[in-house]
């Protein structure tokens, strides 16, 4: 019997400290042993139990692509006790990886539409996983026109900022980066809020466009109105959810919004399905 | 199907040899009130009970289990790699377990043993486990079990029945598991005829149950409508969120893991739980999507009248034991919370004039 709890041993191959409050630090992790790569495949929207022995785990969602071999890599935010201890461990320090868990942004349903991207802050981290995913040549083909709004703070508090200005280069994606104020004299794109940004920019609702949005409570709040209003249907809006969790796997009976668990029926539901459920999120 | 009939004596017996083969557990009289406890050599099960304060899940779910172990000693080879402890899987009896106690088992392995996802440590327990149960000639008043999927002499998720019949037991063999087990406890004295002592037994014992649960429209609610309904407040009023219910409950699973290390060794464990506790829920930040009493107390009730409901179809998620009712400092009642919910409407929704 495969044991579910068993976490997949690995080696931290690099850290990097990604914002300039210095709360946030990109991992990426090794197997130490290669078969459990093997064993550990996934899909973009997925996310997976980072296990710090002797501390606990922390579900995060996963920021590296499927296209990206070799190494898993997550984003965290310090806030407890398991990610403050993994934001002082440094690279060689061998710790666990449980998954991958729940499910995925549908990309099966998103096969020749068009995407819209819509993030905030730090939950950006399975949006870039998306975005490497649908940008590899062997995948670009299959996606229609790509939009992808995200902003933060400040721009110091972007996550992945070689990478944005990597993409907004790109004629195949349409990049709206914006932050709430910028104290930069040389910032060149946006500056406002994400609801507002969204509705400059984003394109008009039909049956073959899906927006993907995951962001902070606040911004969801006020993006659902925008996205309303520019005629998205409630099942064509794909969002994911976050909860405390321990198992991760639906059994220990804590992240529940109605019958659904978030862990394992989600976290990626529809705005159509989370109408039916209670908002216990 | 198979019956025997067994002297009191031969009872005795039979158990002592058991206990050769398998752990075997029964319930035992702790100052005043009975458990299930893993029974020494020469102790016998003492049958003189209605039922045990706690349930019987412990005995295949322990209230803490250990995962795994490990090493934080980096000069060990395989420091901070998780390790499975070896497991044991001595084949293990329950002697004694009321019907309504081992229905539930079944119900709680609707969330160990999923398509996607099996919990080995639950399973690989259950699965070493037979069950011998003890038909109830005498239900308690808090008892409920005929209208919540269960009953006196239900059969569901027993290996063997007994029926006491004063200086000897009727035992019917349910399974080949229950069969194996009488094999090796050496019972044996076919008694034909005993089918209709069971009818009979089954008859009786279901007239003595006073108290009753309507469950029959619960699935037909709309889930938002019974989340948002106003009576929750009410139910919710007098609980002091102590956790009782949840912990006596013999088909509560919900759990929680943490590490625990000592010098450089540790563990990680897996710890009964319960979703009446403030922090079962917490996020990090600080947010909590069930910070009020209210919520905790209806997420209870709906995830064992609904959720549950809907999600497997197999009825509730209650056998009728009567516990929570019989122990709750508040008097919280399920069998009123069930019927509330039961009859539920919502409330017409008013025009503007």
């Amino acid at each position: 019997m495969e044991n579910p709890y068993y976490p997949y041993p690995v080696r931290i191959a690099s850290t990097v400290i990604e914002t300039e409050d210095r709360n946030l630090k990109t991992f990426k992790f090794e197997f130490l042993d290669p078969a459990d790569e093997e064993k550990f495949s996934y899909m973009p929207g997925q996310f997976a139990e980072l296990s710090v022995t002797g501390k606990g785990e922390i579900p995060i969602g996963i920021a590296s692509s499927p296209t990206e071999k070799g190494f898993l890599m997550f984003t965290v935010n310090k806030v407890g006790v398991v990610s403050s201890a993994l934001h002082n461990m440094v690279e060689g320090d061998i710790m666990g990886v449980r998954g991958p868990m729940g499910n995925w942004y549908p990309w099966e349903k998103l096969q020749g539409k068009n995407v819209v991207i819509i993030g905030g802050g730090f939950a950006f981290t399975t949006l870039r996983s998306s975005i490497v995913y649908m940008l590899h040549p062997d995948n670009r083909k299959k996606f229609g026109d790509i939009h992808v709004v995200y902003g933060a703070r400040s721009p110091g508090m972007l996550l992945y900022r070689d990478e944005l200005a990597e993409w907004e280069r790109r004629d195949d994606i349409n990049m709206h980066i914006t932050v709430d104020r910028a104290d930069d004299p040389d910032w060149k794109y946006n500056v406002g809020f994400v609801p507002s940004i969204t509705e400059k920019n984003a394109p008009k609702a039909d049956n073959d466009t899906y927006a993907i949005v995951c962001g902070p409570p606040i911004m969801i709040k006020f993006t659902q109105p925008v996205l309303e209003k520019l005629g998205y249907a409630h099942d064509h809006i794909i969002m994911s959810l976050e909860n405390r969790m321990k198992c991760g796997i639906g059994m220990c009976g804590r992240c529940n919004i109605g019958m659904e668990f978030v862990c394992k029926d989600g976290p990626v539901f529809t705005l159509e399905e989370l109408n039916r459920t209670p908002r216990e999120y | 199907m198979r019956f025997l009939k067994i002297t009191k004596n031969d009872w005795a017996r039979g158990v002592e040899g058991l206990k050769d083969s398998f752990r075997v557990f029964g319930p035992v009289l702790e100052r005043s009130h009975f458990n299930f406890r893993p029974l020494e050599k020469g102790q016998e099960p003492d049958f003189s009970f209605r039922n045990t304060r706690l349930s019987p899940k412990s005995t295949v779910y322990p209230q803490s289990e250990i995962l795994f172990t490990y090493t934080l000693d980096k000069s060990r080879p395989d420091h901070h790699v998780h390790k499975e402890p070896p497991r044991d899987e001595t084949p293990r009896a329950i002697l004694g377990i009321r019907p309504c106690d081992a229905k539930a088992f079944g119900l709680v392995k609707l969330n160990f043993d999923t398509p996607e996802y099996k919990d080995p440590y639950w399973l690989s327990a259950y699965e070493a486990t037979t069950l011998v149960g003890l038909a109830c000639d005498e239900p308690c008043s808090a008892c409920f079990c005929t209208s919540a999927g269960s009953g006196p002499f239900d059969e569901a998720g027993l290996d063997v029945l007994l029926k006491d019949e004063g200086d000897h037991y009727l035992v019917k063999v349910l399974t080949e598991k229950g069969g194996k087990l009488v094999s090796a406890a050496g019972w044996a004295g076919e008694a034909s005829g005993a089918e209709k002592a069971f009818v009979d037994g089954a008859a009786v014992a279901a007239e003595k149950i006073t108290s009753f649960v309507s469950a029959d429209k619960l699935a037909g609610k709309v889930t938002n409508q019974l989340h948002n309904a106003k009576f929750w407040d009410d139910v919710a009023f007098s609980c002091i969120n102590c956790g009782t219910c949840t912990f006596l409950c013999p088909t509560c699973w919900c759990f929680d893991i943490q590490d625990e290390v000592a010098g450089t060794d540790g563990v990680r464990m897996k710890n009964w739980d319960s979703c009446m506790f403030p922090l079962f829920t917490l996020h990090g930040t600080g947010h909590n999507p069930r910070g009020q009493k209210t919520d905790r107390v209806r997420q209870r009730f709906m995830h064992k009248l609904k959720y549950f409901v809907d999600r497997y179809d197999k009825g509730i998620m209650c056998v009728g034991c009567g516990r929570c009712v019989q122990h709750c400092p508040v008097n919280i009642d399920i069998r009123r919370v069930c019927e509330i919910m039961n009859e539920y409407e919502p409330e017409p929704e008013t025009c503007p004039a």
